[in-house]
């Protein structure tokens, strides 16, 4: 009975010795400078405590937009994820075509400047 | 147990809030686009039903086509918000009068 | 059938998106000076889709793609209109993009998605292609609407398409997933072999039909859904209103036959009774709101709400025939909608837009051809024999009285001449009134040659209208 839940196991151990080792390499090789700014608390772009009612600059709205879109078409891959191997290689071709029109639209997007800051 | 019937009240209610919610706000565009998500998530819950009901896949994979396409949809939505807002300077849904007859 | 044959019958569409994406890559890679080369390379992507349409020209009905898809007679005629009027606004807009300093290349390749959408729209099956489809072309137009971003105008008109147009989806989507519940089937021929096995009213039936009838109603922009229509006509650059007043109307068509007829035929006497009442409405409202305008953008505007009224009466008679007028009426509004903006935007000039009234004044002073092309389209449109448009009506009218609805067929007639008087006031403007300016037309030969072609080819259809006739029963009769 409980051998069925050896892969979660496993799974569970595999994942947190990758994030203790990737914490760990990056705490002994990465250099060590703090100052004040490093360690005041970081919110992307804000002061961390201040009136939640602010505008937010328009360019926030460029980077959400393009992530909801490519956050939700990425949504596609978990079923076909879960039947890859019963649909073969058409399944697996028609996923490519897929991944190749997204990928025609990044480089639109990149081309057009959408992901610069400034 | 909860039947079919207590889902599709529950799918009708959400639809008939972001109907009216559409129809009734008129301050804030961003709350328009959040009515239609919702109009949206609505029609979702209906598919799920059906298909948690019938047994039948189908309805669950137009749920998918259904997300990804309201993603595209607020997001073309808030594009032209923003641009709405910079030649306008307001959101407000009772401003946007300029064409009459 | 294996998949190497539905891919083949699927080529037309595959040909579009792989010519899109390669317009979209060369035009984000190349700046091409004034987009020249994304003009040409659009042209050509519409000309190979239309090819391959004609290429493989279906005699029979054929379901591909597990049945979500569909080859037949009326899907090719349908796609063929629409890559040709697509080209023609083609031909209409680029001088105005270039004069208005509209012009990008994203004009040209929404363009090409959004026909993309609606050669999807056309050829589906399911309820599931039909909004695919239906999303792919919306989405496509709501960008274009809002393409001039410094207008406030536009901008405005793009919010209202986008909310009441998104409303509209989410309607549509209602009814979809109450039709889904009751029958378990996506597919359309499914769906009505089930419907016509059932014998007794079900409440959950009721609302889907409901729902997706409102949803259409929506889309065709008939009264009383039609709030979007003037003004996202009157606001968006005329380039654009060209586009969204011709080639959707029909894909919105084809939308109503996929729907209404291959789906929804077991329930033709529910839908007819609303259909009627929305074409009655339209008509009046249309015809009757059109008069009291002075923006010719909106005046046509209401002019395409008293038209969809007309196309819906052909489907009213729930027949092939009936269809088939529908279907005639359909191909040639656009026709005659087409010619009337490449009008508005042949006579404006230097970044002004020629969309009041008082610039058609004394057109036959200032170019006595082109105030004949705008007499006949004018003509047409009211319906004043031996024009097309006149035919266009007459089939429909017939229709509406063979299925015993006389008095729609009469309230259709009195609209029709309510409607005359705006369309036969900017006659009287362009050849009773003194010009309030006398600039030169200046344009170039290409858009000259294609307006005249648009304009004579209504004079010449109307002498032949049985041709056109037979294709379209032909069409609906696989």
């Amino acid at each position: 009975m409980l051998e069925h839940y050896i892969p979660i196991l496993i799974f569970i151990v595999i994942g947190l010795g990758l994030g203790c080792v990737l914490f760990l390499l990056g705490y002994v090789l990465g250099p060590n400078r703090p100052d004040s700014e490093k360690n005041s608390p970081y919110e992307c772009g804000f002061e961390a405590f201040e009136d939640a009612r602010m505008k937010f600059d328009v360019r926030y709205y460029l980077i959400a937009i393009l992530f909801i879109i490519f956050d939700l078409e990425i949504a596609f891959f978990f079923p076909w994820a879960v039947v890859i191997r019963e649909i073969g290689m058409t399944g697996f071709w028609a996923m490519m075509i897929f991944l190749g029109v997204l990928t025609i639209g990044f480089v639109y997007e990149w081309r057009k400047g959408a992901l610069e800051w400034e | 147990m909860i039947d079919l019937t207590q889902v599709l009240l529950l799918a009708a209610m959400l639809f008939c809030i972001s109907v009216a919610g559409i129809f009734i706000n008129r301050k804030n565009i961003i709350i328009l686009l959040m009515c239609i998500e919702l109009m949206l998530l609505s029609v979702n819950m209906n598919f799920i039903a059906f298909a948690y009901f019938l047994n039948d896949i189908k309805g669950q994979i137009f749920v998918f086509f259904i997300l990804t396409v309201a993603a595209a949809e607020s997001a073309i939505g808030l594009a032209i918000l923003s641009v709405l807002f910079r030649n306008r300077n307001t959101i407000n849904v009772k401003d946007l009068d300029t064409m009459k007859g | 059938m294996t998949l190497t044959t539905e891919l083949a019958l699927l080529a037309p569409e595959i040909a579009l998106l792989i010519m899109t994406s390669i317009v979209l890559v060369v035009d984000s890679l190349y700046d091409n000076p004034d987009r020249v080369l994304t003009y040409k390379l659009s042209q050509l992507a519409l000309i190979i889709t239309t090819g391959l349409v004609l290429l493989q020209f279906p005699e029979v009905s054929t379901h591909i793609m597990s049945g979500h898809f569909v080859s037949d007679p009326m899907s090719a005629i349908l796609k063929i209109v629409l890559g040709l009027m697509t080209l023609i606004v083609f031909f209409y807009s680029y001088d105005y993009l270039l004069e208005h300093e509209l012009l990008k290349g994203e004009y040209f390749i929404l363009m090409l998605f959004a026909v993309l959408g609606m050669q999807i729209m056309i050829s589906a099956n399911s309820l599931l292609t039909v909004y695919l489809g239906l999303e792919l072309l919306s989405l496509a137009l709501y960008a274009m609407v809002a393409m001039n971003r410094t207008s406030a105008v536009a901008t405005e008109a793009a919010m209202k398409y986008f909310v009441l147009g998104a409303l509209a989806s989410g309607m549509l989507l209602y009814g979809i997933s109450m039709l889904y519940g009751v029958s378990g089937t996506l597919e359309l021929p499914a769906l009505a072999t089930y419907l016509g096995a059932q014998t007794e009213a079900n409440l959950l039936l009721v609302f889907g039909l409901v729902f997706i009838v409102v949803g259409l109603a929506f889309k065709l922009g008939a009264v009383p859904f039609h709030m979007w229509v003037p003004d996202v006509y009157q606001g968006s650059p005329t380039s654009v209103t060209l586009f969204i007043g011709t080639a959707p109307k029909i894909a919105a068509f084809a939308m109503a036959i996929r729907l209404l007829a291959d789906g929804l035929q077991p329930l033709a006497g529910d839908w007819q009774g609303m259909l009627i009442v929305l074409a009655v409405l339209s008509m009046a409202g249309g015809n009757l709101i059109a008069i009291s305008q002075s923006n010719i953008k909106r005046m046509l505007a209401y002019s395409t709400i008293a038209h969809v009224g007309f196309l819906m009466l052909g489907l009213i008679s729930a027949n092939q025939t009936g269809y088939a007028s529908a279907m005639f009426y359909v191909i040639v509004y656009t026709l005659m909608s087409m010619g009337s903006f490449g009008m508005v935007i042949l006579l404006g000039r230097n970044g002004h837009e020629a969309d009041n009234l008082d610039d058609f004044k004394g057109l036959a002073e200032r170019s006595p051809w082109f105030a004949f092309i705008m007499l006949i389209l004018m003509f047409s449109m009211a319906g004043v024999p031996p024009f097309i448009g006149f035919w266009a009506k007459w089939f429909v009218i017939k229709e509406v009285i063979a299925a015993g609805h006389l008095w729609v067929a009469a309230l259709a007639v009195i609209f029709s001449v309510v409607g005359a008087y705006y369309y036969l006031r900017i006659v009287k403007l362009m050849f009773f009134d003194k010009p309030v300016q006398m600039t030169a037309i200046k344009s170039s030969q290409e858009m000259r040659m294609v307006l005249s072609l648009n304009g004579l080819a209504i004079l010449i259809l109307g002498f032949m209208p049985g041709f056109l006739m037979t294709l379209c029963i032909e069409a609906m009769g696989f």
